[in-house]
């Protein structure tokens, strides 16, 4: 076990536990930050997806021996009352039917439109493909995405 | 009405008390009986012992609550049932809040969510819920105001005489003391406001600011997690080495039960790590073990030599077939499937002395009282189940194995217990869809008239694996559907629109099939059929042929069918869970490749309530039917699948998908269910259209590992 200092949505926190655990579980487990979602656990699916500094990452295979001074975002963190230009744009289309993919389409979608604010169609489908939603609403993810950059602009 | 989202029982009830001195009624929108109502007060919500599945309340400030009792797994019916209350109560949508009712084993009927079932058992009851307190805020304010009902008009949660208006607010007191009228008029239904309305999904703002919703965000104080090493299908448990496991740090304790190695710990990762270096022998339960292989060689004796169940027989197919001019013949194959939703399974069990808590995903709370009051041996009414919504269930969670493990555990640990599955679990885990093999045969006439059907299949526990009376039975003069099972150790459940998922691509397949024999149009060809089954019906029709009809011409029209230069299309129709679907696929060949760039898809589910959920059910029925059957493949070597995690357990993803166009006839018709209908037709339309620009039948799912779909590129929007 060691110790470890976390910067998560502009927050100090401390967590005691081995070096390997991923950030997704600290996070989780740890720290009650559930909004991160376990699925498949390999980076296979983006369901557990946070920032760290301004880039997407898959927290399920990130140790947090890793993370050191990097800050985290998380779902919980994207805005203070949840009206980041994403969250509305999914709230507007109304994009989820079980919803558990959707907080990591949403920190993968924030991550993508902050470095491409413009995105062509072909770039969002690119930038969104990694995400799996078992519902397919694969359709609304594209025009929430959408939305999202029009609202930015 | 913050305090309200609390999700511990018994708070709810208690500030849903202090909130009282409204009106609050209980009514059930799932129970099978007619749809009793009555005025309850707080105290008696408190100590309820009332047979209630839902409940109806409206407070002094203006507030309505509707309690939603069925399990919402992404199907929107925490959206959908409350929008029908409130349009009857002609209540102002955004007064309303809805809130997920618990599973009360005394006060609550059935509360499950599976086959598509819901909405048209429960249309009634929902809109009667409504239009009863209406009336009853009307009779009171008639009382109030000194005047006839007849002279009061309701309107956005307001009595009106005239110049004056009421608010259902402060007229909810008075209101209550009325007694529950016995008839109670409905709306006419051209005088909808909510119904028909997109609205929105209820839990968006929750959903996506990450809030702890679903059973996997369930922690509680002294909590134990648990993960579970479990056999290959066939074999048992032999010996166990945990030595080092228990080392591991975070590791609390290895044990085993029926079959089952359970490691629990104080959080998930150690039980992870530790779940990789556990050493586990297992040992066959009797003979072999079952690989693919075996499967196959199984369907085809079986298809050749099985004495079949015959589940429908018309006219005599020996004769017809003796006497045909052509036949047509062909063999459809399935793999298992794994729901796989993205939540994995999940519970939260603490068995007490006095009682067990349930808390987690599940489609059957029912089933999981039961279970859990089984094992400990207590009467189900000391066991309550609080539902979580479910991170997709696809049929997975109507069963309740991963409630019983928790049970299980948190009786021998003594101890509240979270059960949590590995992706891996998940997968290796079974309840799977049953792998199928059908086998078609068409007679023809020398005027090119079907004049004889037969199907028989072969599932792997699959039941009935045919769906005898669904179309073409009713329109061929002589038919024959025959159905074998093999029983097999690997554990097979209903999955999405339980053996339609299959069916119905083969079955529509092997249509277009018949009619390229016949030298007929496949649109054509279909409505030949159902004009058939019109005019001269051959034994019992269990579906709406007019209905039928009105899909096939609708999305012929939408697609511009036979009208279009350089795109092939394909149709598919089907009577599918109480719903008709018609879908019609368009692929373009580039590259000498056939690209699928877009289906259309028409369904009548008679009324549209809420357009934007029933538009998501569609969609995601369809790219659900689509994955399924062009990606998705589940093999065995020795009981247990070679798939194991989405690196092989192949999903859909967005690059894949085509365009999709949705239409919907609103015909006024009481609405039937939309979780299940619009998967089965697309498998069909897809290689419908794949065979028209192509020259290449597909037959066998998942499409892309097919011999015919070698160097074949689909759906990339190029
Ligand atoms: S849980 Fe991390 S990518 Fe799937
Ligand atoms: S909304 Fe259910 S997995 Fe995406």
């Amino acid at each position: 076990m060691a110790n470890y200092k976390l910067q998560i949505n502009g927050k100090s926190y401390e967590v005691d536990v081995d070096e390997d655990t991923p950030l997704l579980w600290v996070l989780r487990d740890n720290l009650g930050l559930v909004g991160t979602k376990y699925s498949c656990g390999i980076a296979q699916c983006g369901a557990c997806t946070v920032h760290i500094n301004d880039e997407a990452v898959r927290s399920c295979v990130l140790p947090v021996s890793a993370v050191k001074n990097d800050k985290v975002t998380t779902i919980e963190g994207l805005s203070e009352k949840g009206d980041h230009p994403v969250q509305k744009a999914w709230e507007e289309v109304d994009v989820a039917q079980c919803g558990y993919c959707q907080a990591g389409q949403i920190m993968t979608a924030a991550a993508f439109l902050k470095k491409y604010p413009s995105p062509s169609d072909e770039e969002i489908v690119e930038g969104m493909n990694a995400n799996i939603c078992r519902c397919g609403t694969y359709h609304r993810i594209k025009e929430a995405v959408k939305l999202a950059s029009a609202k930015t602009k | 009405m913050e305090k309200e989202l609390k999700t511990n029982r018994r708070d709810f009830l208690k500030i849903f008390a202090t909130a009282g001195g409204g009106l609050l009624i209980g009514f059930n929108w799932t129970g099978c009986d007619s749809p009793k109502m009555k005025v309850v007060s707080d105290e008696e919500v408190l100590n309820s012992a009332l047979n209630f599945n839902s409940y109806l309340s409206i407070s002094p400030t203006d507030h309505v609550v509707i309690f939603s009792p069925n399990p919402e797994l992404g199907q929107n019916i925490k959206t959908s049932f409350p929008m029908i209350v409130a349009e009857e109560l002609d209540v102002d949508w955004s007064k309303v809040r809805v809130q997920q009712a618990f599973l009360d084993t005394e006060k609550y009927d059935r509360q499950v969510t599976g086959g598509s079932g819901a909405m048209p058992h429960s249309w009634e009851r929902l809109r009667t819920a409504g239009a009863t307190a209406r009336q009853m805020l009307m009779e009171a304010a008639a009382k109030r105001l000194g005047v006839s009902v007849s002279d009061l008009k309701t309107e956005n949660g307001h009595v009106i005489h005239g110049s004056k208006k009421l608010t259902y607010g402060e007229l909810a007191n008075e209101a209550a003391l009325i007694p529950v009228p016995e008839n109670v008029k409905l709306k006419n239904i051209n005088d909808f406001k909510i119904i028909g309305t997109p609205v929105k999904n209820v839990d968006n703002k929750a959903m996506f600011t990450g809030q702890p919703l679903y059973g996997l965000d369930i922690y509680r104080e002294g909590m134990v997690h648990a993960m579970i090493q479990r056999p290959p299908f066939g074999m048992k448990l032999k010996s166990v080495d945990a030595e080092a496991v228990k080392q591991i740090k975070g590791v609390k304790d290895v044990l085993t039960f029926k079959n089952n190695v359970a490691i629990v710990g104080d959080s998930t990762w150690p039980l992870m790590k530790a779940r990789k270096q556990l050493k586990v022998q297992y040992e066959p339960i009797d003979g072999k073990l079952e690989s693919t292989a075996f499967h196959n060689q199984v369907f085809d004796e079986m298809l050749n030599t099985g004495k079949g169940d015959v589940k429908r027989q018309d006219g005599d197919v020996r004769t017809a077939f003796s006497s045909a001019a052509k036949v047509v013949k062909s063999e459809y194959q399935c793999p298992f499937l794994s729901h796989s939703p993205m939540e994995p399974m999940n519970f939260f069990a603490h068995v007490k002395a006095d009682g067990v808590e349930l808390v987690g995903p599940t489609q059957t709370p029912d089933r999981a009282r039961n279970a859990a009051a089984e094992i400990c041996g207590v009467s189900p009414d000391k066991v309550t189940v609080e539902m979580t919504r479910l991170g997709g269930g696809f049929g997975r969670r109507l069963r309740a194995d991963f409630v019983e493990e928790a049970v299980e555990l948190s009786k021998m640990l003594n101890a509240p217990v979270k059960l949590t599955w590995s992706r891996e679990d998940d997968i290796t885990g079974g309840a799977y869809r049953p792998a199928v093999k059908y086998r078609f045969e068409a007679a023809l006439d020398k005027d090119n008239k079907l004049i004889g059907y037969k199907l028989r299949g072969v599932g792997i526990n699959a039941g009935n694996c045919t769906r005898e009376n669904n179309f073409p039975s009713g329109s061929v003069d002589n038919l024959l559907i025959e159905s074998l099972e093999y029983k097999s150790p690997i554990t097979t459940n209903a999955w999405r629109a339980p053996i339609t998922n299959f069916l119905a691509f083969a079955e529509q397949s092997f249509l277009d099939e018949v009619a390229e024999a016949a030298g007929k149009d496949p649109v054509a060809f279909r409505l030949e059929l159902l004009d058939r089954a019109k005019s001269n019906p051959v034994g019992e029709i269990h579906y709406d042929i007019d209905r039928m009809r009105k899909v096939v011409e609708t999305v012929a029209e939408k697609s511009g069918w036979g009208n279009k230069q350089g795109v092939s299309q394909g149709i598919s129709v089907y009577f599918s869970h109480r719903s008709y679907v018609g879908q019609v696929a368009e692929a373009r060949m580039v590259n000498g490749a056939p690209v699928l760039d877009k289906i259309y898809a028409v369904t009548d589910c008679g009324i549209v309530v809420n357009p934007t959920g029933a538009d998501q059910q569609v969609r995601g029925g369809m790219v659900d039917g689509m994955g399924h059957a062009m990606f998705t493949n589940m093999t065995f070597t020795d009981g247990i699948s070679d798939q194991k995690n989405f690196d092989s357990y192949r999903l859909i993803k967005m690059k894949e998908i085509p365009e999709i166009e949705t239409h919907f006839i609103d015909n006024g018709i009481d609405p039937t269910g939309l979780g299940e209908p619009a998967l089965p037709p697309t498998g069909g339309a897809i290689a419908n259209a794949i065979y028209k620009a192509s020259g290449k039948r597909v037959r066998n799912q998942p499409f892309m590992e097919q011999e015919e779909m070698k160097n074949v590129k689909l759906a990339d929007p190029a």
